[in-house]
């Protein structure tokens, strides 16, 4: 036993290189949320391009979209905007934006200036809807699938690689 | 051209480094003093090519040699000289290279400052700073080479992050580097002599000054990074309790523990092998804060690049390298022995509770840093640790520790009595109690909290003058500056640290105490009062810097209608990257800084309308910097002692053949 107390420090480091190791396999910046699984909360929201007309959730069952949402007052938003152009050119998926706390007239001049790849996007101007979908911070995007089910979150702007590794193939596998 | 040529002196540098590992210490085993004569040669031909390698990477920033990647992801043409040289070290790639030509700056001053350790001794040192070396240049070429290509070349370079556009932020990575590797050397001593199975006084002797001018430099690189976030991160805060902070903060409280310890260690031969513990959990830790930052596994107001692969090797790295030095120290420890017995009341005791409070103290830190680390592993969920815990934990703990400054200083070794110390420091003590119950109503309101900071800081300063007195008094000398000169260095070098020590309390405590802070919206010309200071808002105006556009504000601070000081507090948004940067305009004063700092316009972009401005006011703030100074000047002065270079000179005679032969063999 005496000879045993000497090992004790190395025995701790055992346990904490263990730990260590486990968490470099985590990234500590994503959250899980607890609305994967979960059917996309509803809402009927007024169209940013066009006032007059309306757009829910259910209007788009049978389809896998994409809800990308996104401000003009956003800097991180500008980082991903070229990436989403580039996906509504390649035509994969639709991709919706949910226009968060904004002025309607900001957000159609953004969109003017920096390219607009949505479909179709919608005015959240209290936040309301965000709150439904706990939006943390902007920019994020729900993957939504055929039957209206959120499957994936993206929090923080899209990179090349959550797209490519993550989000495309989700949504091809949803799509089938 | 010469990016390669710093890629093949680094390749050198491995090769060097990967002999002065091993022969030398395959000399020492075997006692082949050939092959043990191999470490100082290979330790210099390893600094120089080290050096090498770091003077073309700099070369490459300075210029502007944007078809090295690493100089196009942090450099920009735009960028003023002494920030692109600054940018050599601004990288994770060229901090990597800054530690290793630390650790190699470091193992050549061993082989400059050893005339008198033992060859086989010295063998091993070297031998082990090598292997350290080895990991890191492994590091550095396999996951992390700065000299990296980019084809075809970018015409323009992304920029230096602009938080680091900073004289603060020039200085502070090396200076806190100097520290984090300088416990290399105290590592490469324990380690050393665990395989030489001779742990004694004189080893604790050897390592002593080497320790304290690490801890002395961390002290400083600690304090630097403090203030660099206290101007400009423009919230006015001075520590966050931020993971990497932390991992800077480990090291030095062990640090702090392993001074102490080493201390008696040298002077009673007590504490032997946990002296020895200390000291590889220092390094250790050293290690552990780089894996902590650059691998990503934790959150962090410093967002470095991070990568899982660099993370892989570096925690199999620290694995290797803490885990087989742990594993050594199980095997031989149990052999060395306790040391020197000594009474319950004594000043190794009050060393003892030192070091074990400093060490509780960090294991505290370092459970709140690893916790959200430790729940998500065992998949019980996400969370952050943040102030509310370390604040509730650490001050207690360091409470005791300090007060225990008061009394340890003033006991016997061996064996102290508690009347006696009492007779001698009762009225340190009372003046310390009535001084702290009295001053708060004075400087504004009553509260527990600073009375006892201020208790514990007077307590420091009461004690020490105690201390002084009686040493003076008993000093056989005549004459007053015969007797101020009988004391050693080392002796004063302690208490300059420990008034730093209170002079730090000082500053947390009145800062934490009667700080306001006030965030407001003012139009030109608007006033606002904070505490007695009037401050007039005059508005902004744009204007360019060399690689950015900067909007300026101006603020009068007036007290009783009466103009102190125009403050300009700056909004910087740099051309390269569009990001934004703060810097607070600063009143400095002994009793306390006036603060202020742009936010935002009220309407964007309106630069003439409203703006969110922060005023604040710290009172001592300054004291907290001071003492970190104080501690390190203190580190400094007790390294100046005589009786290290003695031992130096005693030896010298003997050794002066065989290192004049060392020398020609260079």
């Amino acid at each position: 036993m005496r000879v045993l107390r000497w090992t004790i420090p190395f025995g701790i480091f055992v346990v904490l290189v263990a730990f260590l190791w486990v968490g470099l396999s985590r990234d500590p910046r994503e959250v899980p949320s607890p609305l994967i699984g979960k059917p996309a909360p509803t809402f009927r929201l007024s169209k940013l391009q066009a006032p007059g007309e309306t757009l829910s959730p259910a209007d788009l069952k049978g389809s896998v979209w994409l809800l990308n949402v996104w401000a003009s007052w956003c800097v991180s938003c500008r980082v991903e905007h070229p990436l989403l152009v580039q996906l509504a050119q390649e035509n994969v998926v639709p991709v919706y934006g949910l226009d968060y706390k904004d002025k309607p007239d900001d957000g159609r001049a953004w969109l003017a200036q920096h390219g607009n790849p949505y479909t179709a996007s919608i005015v959240d101007r209290d936040g309301r809807v965000g709150i439904d979908y706990g939006v943390y911070g902007v920019p994020e995007t729900f993957v939504i699938d055929k039957m209206g089910v959120i499957r994936y979150k993206q929090i923080g702007p899209l990179t090349d690689e959550a797209l490519q590794d993550k989000i495309l193939p989700l949504v091809r596998q949803l799509q089938q | 051209m010469i990016p390669e040529l710093g890629h093949f002196a680094l390749i050198l540098a491995l090769l060097v480094a990967i002999v002065q590992s091993t022969l030398p210490l395959a000399g020492a085993a075997l006692g082949a003093p050939r092959l043990m004569a191999l470490a100082r040669p290979a330790a210099r031909a390893q600094f120089f090519l080290v050096v090498v390698a770091f003077a073309c990477l700099a070369i490459a920033f300075a210029s502007n040699d944007f078809s090295v990647q690493n100089v196009a992801a942090n450099s920009n043409s735009q960028l003023p000289l002494h920030y692109r040289i600054a940018a050599t070290w601004g990288s994770h790639e060229g901090s990597l290279l800054l530690w290793t030509l630390m650790l190699a700056g470091w193992t050549c001053a061993v082989t400059l400052f050893s005339r008198h350790l033992p060859p086989a001794f010295l063998a091993r040192v070297i031998s082990v700073m090598g292997l350290v070396s080895v990991g890191f240049l492994l590091f550095l070429l396999f996951t992390s080479d700065p000299f990296d290509r980019l084809v075809p070349p970018a015409p323009e370079g992304r920029d230096l992050n602009p938080l680091l556009q900073d004289p603060g932020m020039v200085i502070h990575p090396p200076m806190l580097y100097m520290g984090y590797v300088g416990f290399s050397v105290a590592f490469a001593f324990a380690i050393a002599a665990l395989l030489g199975g001779r742990l004694d006084a004189t080893w604790a002797r050897w390592s002593r000054p080497w320790t304290t001018v690490a801890w002395s430099f961390l002290t400083i690189g600690i304090a630097l990074g403090s203030g660099w976030a206290y101007y400009t991160l423009g919230w006015g805060g001075w520590w966050f309790w931020d993971p990497v902070e932390n991992a800077s903060f480990m090291p030095w409280l062990t640090g702090t523990a392993l001074i102490h310890s080493l201390a008696v260690t040298e002077k009673r031969g007590a504490f032997k092998s946990w002296t020895v513990l200390l000291a590889i959990v220092a390094f250790s830790l050293s290690l552990l804060g780089t894996f902590l930052v650059r691998s990503g596994v934790l959150t962090s107001v410093h967002a470095f690049a991070t990568d899982p692969a660099r993370g892989v090797f570096i925690l199999t790295f620290l694995a290797l390298v803490v885990g087989g030095s742990l594993a050594l120290f199980a095997y031989r420890a149990s052999k060395v022995g306790l040391g020197g017995v000594f009474g319950v009341v004594s000043r190794e005791s009050a060393l003892l509770a030192n070091n074990i409070l400093l060490i509780v103290a960090m294991a505290s830190v370092l459970l709140g840093t690893l916790y959200p680390l430790f729940l998500d592993a065992l998949n019980l969920g996400k969370i952050s640790v943040g102030p509310p815990y370390f604040d509730a934990v650490f001050y207690p703990l360091l409470a005791p520790a300090v007060f225990l400054m008061g009394i340890g200083p003033m006991a016997r070794w061996s064996h102290a009595s508690l009347p006696s110390l009492w007779t001698r420091l009762r009225w340190a003590f009372a003046v310390a109690v009535v001084a702290a119950l009295v001053l708060p109503f004075t400087l504004g309101h009553w509260s527990p909290l600073i009375a006892a900071g201020l208790f514990l800081a007077l307590w420091i300063a009461t004690s020490s003058i105690v201390n002084l007195r009686d040493r003076l008094a008993n000093s056989h000398r005549t004459g007053p500056l015969d007797k101020l000169a009988a004391n050693s260095p080392s002796y004063y070098g302690m208490l300059l640290a420990h008034l730093g020590v209170a002079v730090f309390i000082v500053g947390v405590t009145l800062v934490k105490g009667y700080e306001i802070e006030q965030d407001v919206v003012l139009e030109t010309g608007q006033n606002v009062t904070v505490g007695g200071y009037e401050f007039r808002f005059l508005g902004v105006r744009p204007g360019p810097g060399p690689n950015y556009r900067a909007v300026t504000g101006t603020v009068e601070v007036r007290r009783d209608g009466r103009l102190l000081e125009t403050l300009h507090p700056e909004k910087r948004i740099f051309n390269a990257s569009g990001q934004a940067m703060t810097i607070a305009a600063i009143d400095v004063g002994v009793l306390g800084d006036r603060y202020v700092s742009l936010g935002e316009p009220l309407v964007n972009d309106d630069l003439n309308g409203a703006w969110a401005v922060r005023v604040y006011l710290k009172p001592f703030i300054d004291w907290i910097w001071g003492g970190a100074f104080l501690m390190a000047l203190g580190g400094l002065v007790a390294v100046s002692d005589r009786r290290y270079r003695l031992a130096v000179r005693r030896k010298a005679a003997p050794m002066l053949a065989a290192s004049g032969a060392a020398a020609s063999a260079d």
